[in-house]
């Protein structure tokens, strides 16, 4: 049974504890995404003060988890939640364990703009940071934006262009070793970039599995071990499935 | 035998190809009610205790149960869950023909206890019942001591040696989980129990006359929290030696001690399949909606 909202409980109550629990997880997603943003720029642009904001902003990231974690539990203890509605609970609890990580990887970047910032400009990795930076901070709105909307299509999305990130990262890696090989001075300042790619890639692969999760919330199949073409496959039935039932 | 096949076929055809082939199957079948075969039906390795074919049941004119069919499995527990008024009780009451005793009530098709239809003619009734016990909402102990409340079936069977029905009296309350609780005043009225022992007794009361089937009607709704955990917890351990189909408005009570899980609303069949599914990922709207407690 595909779901596509949480409303119209008898008790209004309900209604706003679930309502509250998707705004805010959208409002620390929104903060997440603003966090990787600021630090691939920071990285970008060498701006150190950026930097140390991004850091100083995990903090507000981590507390957002803690306390939207107590919700979920007040609501499982309070209203025992079931079937979509129990799917929506676990979903987010999941999902915000994703997003703080994506905090922390953002904070890690911002820290190797720091260490940069000191040292000197790294003289390669610029493109492929700004390049892969644009696909993971796009896969991370998506996810969120198909988290809110309960789009199984963006949601999709999502998961197919983590293949594309994940390629370009190995590419990525192969020319930073290459010039490390070439100039071994540049060695330190290559790894900076080196590990900010790395946590740009585990960005990706969070913003996947919150992709993955919005497919568990709407239709309710477990499919995060899946491949792509697995879960497409999955979708597609289950939208067939849907049109069915819309007929009769 | 062919009719079991017959159903477990059927399921096979619609759980594979999902939606269109189960209307397909329902319309080859001229079932009217194509949802009362839902997609997943779980019972590809159960042993069928209880099986209702294409049951109808009218109250006068109005129609209670409309074109029911669904298998009950050995030894498990089958919740019927649903608002008030969608006949939840009315099936369950179907199973030992407590029906039979409304005026107006009228059945067609059948409902089939190990292989037999228990609606033929000739079916004696008190045997059936003796079969298929039954609890209701409220306790409902005779005016008489624990020990003879529990020794009462056996007494009206002619047993008479003192030996034989202490046995089972202790049997049937050790059963029940009440004996710890009880032993020592055997020959107190039942009327001073607590409400949750007095549910107790009449449970044991039921199994102390080796039922196969047990009925419970809405068993814990009269109860506190923890009587109706210790009913929960017998229920659990009952189902070792029964087949058990209960009645209940506590959804989570369905959640927590069933197997399997029935919704009805206004007299069809919605879904039937096992717990964890329906209480997860309902496959029709109607039931998520009323798990969820939203708008009809």
């Amino acid at each position: 049974m595909e779901i596509t909202s949480h409303t119209h409980h008898i008790s209004q109550q309900f209604n706003i504890e679930l309502d509250d629990i998707k705004t805010h997880l959208s409002e620390m997603g929104g903060m997440a995404e603003r966090q990787v943003n600021d630090a691939i720029t920071a990285m970008i642009e060498v701006d150190i003060e950026k930097a140390e904001q991004v850091v100083r902003g995990d903090r507000k990231v981590n507390s957002m988890e803690v306390s939207i974690d107590e919700e979920c539990a007040r609501i499982l203890a309070k209203r025992q939640p079931a079937a979509g509605d129990l799917r929506l609970v676990i979903t987010v609890t999941k999902a915000i364990t994703d997003l703080e990580r994506i905090g922390d990887e953002a904070a890690k970047i911002a820290r190797q703009a720091m260490a940069l910032g000191r040292d000197g400009a790294a003289p390669r990795g610029y493109v492929e940071m700004r390049h892969i930076g644009q696909h993971v901070s796009r896969m991370l709105h998506d996810s969120l934006d198909a988290f809110a909307r309960l789009d199984l299509d963006v949601a999709l999305k999502v998961v197919q262009t983590d293949k594309t990130v994940d390629m370009e990262y190995s590419t990525a890696m192969r020319e930073m070793i290459t010039y490390m090989i070439e100039d071994p001075r540049s060695i330190t300042r290559v790894l900076n970039i080196m590990w900010s790619l790395r946590s740009l890639e585990r960005i990706g692969d969070h913003a996947r599995n919150i992709a993955q999760y919005v497919v568990y919330l709407v239709m309710g199949e477990d499919v995060r071990h899946g491949s792509y073409e697995e879960i497409e496959e999955q979708v597609q039935q289950e939208q067939q499935e849907q049109k069915n039932s819309d007929k009769s | 035998m062919l009719e079991t096949t017959d159903v477990v076929e059927r399921s096979d055809i619609s759980t594979d190809s999902g939606q269109a082939t189960e209307q397909a199957a329902g319309e080859q079948l001229g079932s009217q009610q194509t949802f009362a075969t839902t997609d997943t039906y779980p019972m590809d390795n159960e042993t069928v205790k209880l099986e209702v074919k294409d049951l109808n049941l009218y109250y006068g004119s109005d129609k209670a149960l409309k074109n029911i069919s669904l298998q009950i499995p050995e030894k498990k527990v089958t919740a019927f869950i649903g608002p008030s008024g969608c006949g939840k009780s009315t099936l369950l009451r179907c199973f030992n023909r407590m029906n039979d005793l409304v005026d107006s009530c009228r059945i067609e098709g059948e409902i089939v206890l190990d292989g037999s239809d228990i609606y033929a003619p000739g079916v004696d009734v008190a045997e059936l019942r003796r079969q298929v016990g039954m609890v209701f909402q409220k306790p409902n102990p005779f005016p008489k001591s624990i020990y003879e409340n529990v020794a009462y079936g056996l007494r009206l069977q002619g047993v008479k040696s003192k030996r034989v029905l202490d046995t089972v009296v202790e049997n049937s309350l050790r059963g029940a989980a009440l004996w710890d609780e009880v032993k020592d005043r055997l020959h107190d009225n039942a009327f001073g129990l607590s409400g949750g022992q007095q549910q107790r007794l009449v449970i044991a009361r039921a199994i102390a006359i080796e039922p196969e089937v047990i009925l419970l009607d809405e068993p814990a709704s009269a109860l506190d929290p923890i009587s109706t955990l210790k009913i929960e917890e017998l229920i659990y351990e009952l189902k070792d030696k029964y087949t058990i189909v209960i009645v209940t408005h506590n959804m989570q009570q369905a959640a927590r001690v069933s197997d399997y899980t029935a919704f009805m609303y206004m007299g069809d069949l919605i879904e039937f399949g096992d717990t964890d599914t329906l209480f997860t990922n309902p496959s029709k709207k109607k039931t998520e909606d009323y798990i969820t407690g939203r708008y009809g």
